[in-house]
C-alpha cells in the first residue's frame, strides 16, 4: 500500500469517517501489522499535538490582541509617549463617572433652585389677590349703566371685550397715567374720570415684573391740567404713616383710609409696602397718599386670607420705571413727574376733591 | 461564594479563548505583574512576556477536565509570574537575591514543569512548520489551523481539483511529521 493512501486511511479512521465495513477491515489490518498499528498511534499523537499547537497559537493571538487593545484604551501603560488619542480616551475613561456625577448634581441643584424660587416667589396666586376688577362685575356695571343713562354714549368700541379694569392716576399733567400692569390685560384701554367722562388711552409702557404700566390719554376731549396737586415721593415712607387712597372698585370713586403697617410687602418683597386699608377689586392702580398729599405708592394687591392687609408698590419705583421707559421710547421724554406736593396742611376733604380729579377708572379691552 | 463562581466563569471563558474573559483577567492582574517585574530589574516588554506566559499556563490548566483552581486567579498568576521571572533573572545572571515582594504565593513548580514541556513541544512544532517551506506550510495551516475544506484549499492554492490538493496535503503532512518527530525524539 502506498504511504499516502495509508495516511489518508489512518486519518479518516481517526476522524471516525469510515463506514463500519472499512473500519472492521482496517482494525483487522492494525492487529495483523504492528507497523501500521504503530503508525496509527503515532499519527494520533501528532494530530493531538497539532490541535494543541493550533489552540496555543490562537490563545497567543488573543492575548496579543487584548494587550494591544488595553494599551490603546489606556488601561495598561507601557512607558513611552502616550498619544493624544490615548490620552483623550484615558481622560474620558477616568473622568466619565465624575462627569456623570457632576452633571446629575447640576441637574438636581437646578431643580432645587427652581423649586425654591417657585416656593418663595412673592406673588403667589392663592394667597395674593390682584385688585383688578372682575370682568363679570364690569359687565354688570355696564348693563346697569346702560339702562340708567341711555343717552351717554360709551367710547368703548363695539365688538370688543372688556377683559379687566382698575384704577390709575396722572403722573404728568399732559395726560400720562400710571397703573398696575395686571390691570391691563387687554390690548388697549379707555379711562373714565370721576365725572363720568371717557377718554381713549393707549398703553405706552408695561413691566409685569414691577407690575407697573403707563397709559397715555389720546383724546381731543381731554384738557391737560395746569399742574398736579400731589407730588410723587422718592424716599421711603415711615411705619405708621397715615395714608388714604382713591379708586374705582365700583363705577363711583371710593375713598379709603389706613396706615402703613410694614416697610416690605408680601413675604419680604422690598419693592412694596404693606398697608392696612380696606381694598377691593378695582382699587388696583390707585394712588396711596400720605397726610401731606404726597403719593407714596400704587395700591396693587391684597392678601386673600387676611382682612384689610394690602400691598402697594413703592412710589420710588414709579420714578425708576419712568426713567426706564424713557430709555426705550423717546416719545416719553417729556414726562415730568411732580415731586413736590402743594397740599400740605390742607384739609382732607379738600385734598380728596383735588386728587379725585386726577384718578381714573381704567377699563382694558381686547378685540373679541 | 459569588466571587468564586465569578472566577470559575472567567476560567471557563479563558479555556474557550473568549476575549471578554481574557480582557477581564488581564485588567485585574496585569498591573500587579508589571509592577513586580519593573521593580525587579525588568522592562515593560519583560512584563508583557512574563504575564502572557502565565496566562498560557493558566489556559492549559483550565483546559483539562479535572481542573480545579485551589486559590484565587490573582494568587496563581502572581505565583507563576514570580517563578518565571526569578528563573529568567537567574538565567541572565542578574539575580540579586533581593526580590522584595513577599506576597502570598502558591507552589507552582509542577505546573510550570508541565508548561515548559508543552512549550518545548510547541517550539519544535513551530520550527518544523517553519522549515517546511511553502506552499506546504500554508496548505497545512489552511487545513489544520483555519479549518478550511479541501475544495476551498484547492481553489485558493490553484490545484486543479480537491483530490490533488488532498494528495499534496498528505505529502506535506508526512514531511512535517518527519521533521517534528526527528526533533521531538532528540528532545526526549
Amino acid at each position: 500500500m502506498d504511504d499516502i493512501q495509508l495516511l489518508a486511511a489512518i486519518e479518516s479512521y481517526l476522524a471516525g469517517e469510515m463506514n463500519p465495513q472499512e473500519q472492521a477491515f482496517f482494525e483487522a489490518l492494525r492487529k495483523k501489522t504492528p507497523e501500521i498499528d504503530q503508525m496509527v498511534v503515532e499519527h494520533n499523537m501528532f494530530l493531538h499535538q497539532m490541535d494543541s499547537y493550533v489552540a496555543y497559537q490562537n490563545i497567543k493571538h488573543t492575548l496579543h490582541h487584548v494587550h494591544q487593545e488595553l494599551v490603546e484604551t489606556g488601561d495598561l501603560y507601557e512607558g513611552g509617549e502616550v498619544s493624544t488619542k490615548v490620552q483623550v480616551v484615558q481622560l474620558w475613561n477616568r473622568y466619565k463617572r465624575v462627569a456623570a456625577i457632576a452633571a446629575s448634581v447640576g441637574g438636581v441643584i437646578a431643580l432645587v433652585i427652581s423649586g425654591l424660587v417657585a416656593f418663595f416667589s412673592p406673588v403667589n396666586g392663592n394667597q395674593l389677590q390682584q385688585l383688578s376688577k372682575d370682568i363679570e362685575i364690569i359687565k354688570r356695571n355696564q348693563q346697569v349703566q346702560g339702562s340708567l343713562i341711555n343717552e351717554v354714549k360709551t367710547k368703548i368700541p363695539t365688538g370688543v371685550k372688556i377683559v379687566s379694569g382698575g384704577s390709575g392716576f396722572l403722573i404728568d399733567a399732559k395726560g400720562f397715567i400710571i397703573t398696575n400692569a395686571h390691570v391691563l390685560k387687554g390690548t388697549s384701554a379707555i379711562v373714565v374720570d370721576n365725572k363720568g367722562r371717557e377718554y381713549n388711552a393707549s398703553i405706552v409702557h408695561i413691566d409685569n415684573q414691577k407690575d407697573l404700566a403707563i397709559l397715555k390719554i389720546n383724546d381731543t376731549d381731554f384738557k391737560p391740567f395746569k399742574s398736579l396737586p400731589y407730588g410723587i415721593g422718592k424716599r421711603n415712607a415711615d411705619l405708621g404713616d397715615e395714608i388714604f387712597t382713591l379708586g374705582y372698585p365700583r363705577n363711583d370713586i371710593v375713598y379709603g383710609v389706613g396706615y402703613l403697617s410694614a416697610k416690605t410687602g408680601f413675604n419680604g418683597d422690598s419693592l412694596s409696602y404693606q398697608i392696612q386699608i380696606s381694598a377691593n377689586p378695582g382699587n388696583s392702580g390707585g394712588p396711596v397718599l400720605n397726610n401731606n398729599g404726597e403719593v407714596i405708592g400704587v395700591l396693587s394687591t391684597r392678601q386673600a386670607q387676611a382682612d384689610g392687609v394690602a400691598f402697594a408698590v413703592k412710589s420710588k419705583n414709579i420714578h425708576d420705571f419712568v426713567e426706564e421707559a424713557k430709555k426705550s421710547d423717546t416719545a416719553l421724554d417729556n414726562i415730568k413727574i411732580p415731586v413736590r406736593a402743594n397740599m400740605k396742611g390742607v384739609e382732607r376733604k379738600q385734598q380728596i376733591s383735588r386728587v379725585a380729579d386726577c384718578v381714573f377708572n381704567v377699563k382694558a379691552f381686547s378685540q373679541k | 461564594m459569588k466571587a468564586e463562581q465569578n472566577e470559575q466563569a472567567l476560567l471557563k471563558g479563558l479555556a474557550n479563548n473568549d476575549s471578554k474573559a481574557i480582557e477581564t483577567i488581564y485588567k485585574d492582574n496585569f498591573n500587579m505583574v508589571q509592577a513586580f517585574v519593573l521593580n525587579n530589574n525588568g522592562s515593560y516588554d519583560d512584563a508583557r512576556d512574563i504575564f502572557q506566559e502565565a496566562m498560557i499556563a493558566l489556559y492549559e490548566k483550565a483546559q483539562s477536565e479535572s481542573f480545579v483552581l485551589t486559590c484565587q486567579i490573582k494568587t496563581y498568576v502572581y505565583s507563576i509570574c514570580r517563578r518565571l521571572w526569578l528563573k529568567k533573572l537567574q538565567q541572565m545572571g542578574r539575580f540579586s537575591n533581593q526580590i522584595d515582594n513577599l506576597d502570598e504565593t502558591v507552589p507552582v513548580e509542577e505546573d510550570l514543569e508541565i508548561h515548559e514541556k508543552r512549550n518545548a513541544e510547541f517550539a519544535i512544532m513551530d520550527r518544523a512548520m517553519k522549515s517546511l517551506g511553502e506552499p506546504c506550510k500554508s496548505l497545512l495551516e489552511g487545513y489544520y489551523v483555519k479549518k478550511m475544506g479541501m475544495q476551498e484549499l484547492a481553489e485558493e492554492f490553484g490545484y486543479t481539483n480537491a483530490d490533488n490538493a488532498k494528495n499534496q496535503k498528505y505529502k506535506c503532512l508526512m514531511r512535517l511529521k518527519k521533521l517534528f518527530f526527528s526533533q521531538y525524539n532528540i528532545g526526549e
